[in-house]
């Protein structure tokens, strides 16, 4: 029963795609990209551990037995608006370095320090 | 793909994608919030970024092979790692038998809330909520310092009529837009409303509702300028309610401190324990709401407002 596991397979191979785009690629925005992917799998790895099968949302009512773990929901809806937030920070870092540096290539501003040295 | 404003589009659209993704996991919570966050706010914050570091990636001189092969030996070791993992969706994963038994079972008569995720987060684990948004209010505070403009020139003293005028010639222009935008704001501040206050029986709550909040005043913003916004909207009073935000929360923890019940025990709000922990859940999403709302719109006005000065710097070269 090995495919019990294909959700940790789907986190792995998305988290993966976003690893790579952080390391491939030189341009700081594509970095940013890359590293939402990789944040929202792992958020997809805590969701798919709540699910319990047969279960329903975490919202209590009458004549329901099972609900899905609540708790990685906690963690998760927390972590998304903080993401956000760093995303953010990120971006507004870009903004300035493409300020100061006038690119905002790896390649390029390593280049222009290189230059200052 | 160089075009860098279709990436953003297709992140925007995988937003949406895992959004529907929570939706299936019975996640509506964070459903709700990634719809929001990462395919309404995040899409919108980087577009406004690559329109002031531009659309196109330069041709990577990097060769791939070595990046594909580090990703590779990593993918491959974590999915071996995968294999000792409990199995997906079965009742009898450990992940299921801890604390999670205890908020399903008993947060009914201890909390009296019905949705399990809003008693967790605002009351359970409130302590670890405060330090969110605190994180929160710090990543506004340093896009505030990254890219707020220190030296403010004269010129830009706001002249109503030029405004005035600028509105006119805009209106030809998004006519639709702008009458479809006026008649929907109101009703999505009044959403956002909801979503806080129905927090504790629906899915929603302060993080939902302050970002929702906070894409009423950006769209207003996007369709009507930024120096039409800037006499909505006081930037110092956003700055001094991101910080109220906070402050309400962190007091309430302080009252119950002096009553002498652990931080942020709500049970010492009111003479009936359920009533009180209504009543402090109530308050601190109120002060998350604000924070987050707050937040969300000094990052947007920050950003706009430094690619407005920039294309003002550039005209005036020009």
């Amino acid at each position: 029963m090995i495919m019990g596991l294909y959700n940790y397979w789907v986190v792995v191979v998305l988290m993966m795609i976003g690893f790579y785009i952080v390391i491939a690629h030189g341009n700081l925005i594509k970095k940013i990209v890359g590293l939402s992917i990789f944040q929202t799998s792992v958020f997809i790895f805590y969701i798919s551990m709540a699910k319990v099968d047969g279960g329903t949302a975490p919202i209590l009512a009458e004549g329901i037995k099972q609900y899905s773990n609540p708790l990685p929901h906690v963690l998760i809806l927390t972590a998304i608006v903080v993401g956000i937030a760093t995303t953010a920070l990120g971006l507004a870092l870009a903004v300035r370095i493409k300020e100061a540096y006038g690119t905002i290539e790896e390649e390029e501003i390593q280049e222009k320090d290189n230059l200052d040295c | 793909m160089k075009d860098l404003l279709s990436v953003i589009m297709l992140l925007g659209i995988y937003s949406l994608l895992s959004a529907c993704f929570f939706v299936a996991m019975d996640a509506v919570d964070v459903a709700f919030t990634e719809a929001a966050v990462g395919a309404g706010i995040s899409t919108l914050l980087m577009l406004v970024a690559i329109t002031m570091t531009g659309r196109e990636e330069n041709p990577s001189r990097h060769k791939p092979a070595l990046a594909l092969i580090v990703v590779t030996i990593t993918g491959s070791l974590l999915i071996y790692g995968t294999l000792d993992m409990p199995y997906f969706g079965l009742a009898q994963d450990p992940v299921h038998l801890h604390v999670a038994p205890r908020y399903v079972n008993d947060s009914m008569q201890e909390i009296g809330v019905p949705n399990i995720v809003t008693s967790v987060l605002a009351s359970y684990r409130a302590f670890d909520t405060f330090g969110e948004v605190v994180v929160i209010f710090t990543a506004g505070m340093g896009v505030l310092a990254l890219l707020s403009v220190v030296r403010r020139p004269k010129d830009i003293v706001i002249d109503s009529s030029k405004i005035d005028s600028f509105n006119k010639c805009m209106h030809e222009e998004h006519l639709i837009l702008r009458i479809v935008a006026k008649m929907l704001i109101p009703f999505i501040l009044l959403f956002a409303l909801y979503v806080q206050f129905h927090g504790d029986y629906g899915p929603g709550g302060g993080f939902q509702a302050g970002v929702i909040f906070a894409a009423a005043i950006i769209l207003y913003t996007m369709l009507f300028g930024m120096n039409t916004a800037r006499r909505v909207i006081n930037q110092s009073a956003t700055q001094l309610f991101a910080a109220i935000g906070v402050l309400l929360y962190g007091s309430v923890g302080v009252i119950s401190l002096l009553e002498g019940k652990n931080f942020l025990d709500y049970r010492v709000l009111s003479t009936d324990p359920l009533a009180g922990q209504h009543l402090g859940i109530l308050l601190i999403e109120l002060g998350v709401g604000i924070t987050v709302t707050a937040v969300m719109v000094i990052i947007f006005f920050n950003f706009a407002g430094r690619g407005n000065d920039q294309q003002n710097k550039e005209n005036s070269d020009s």
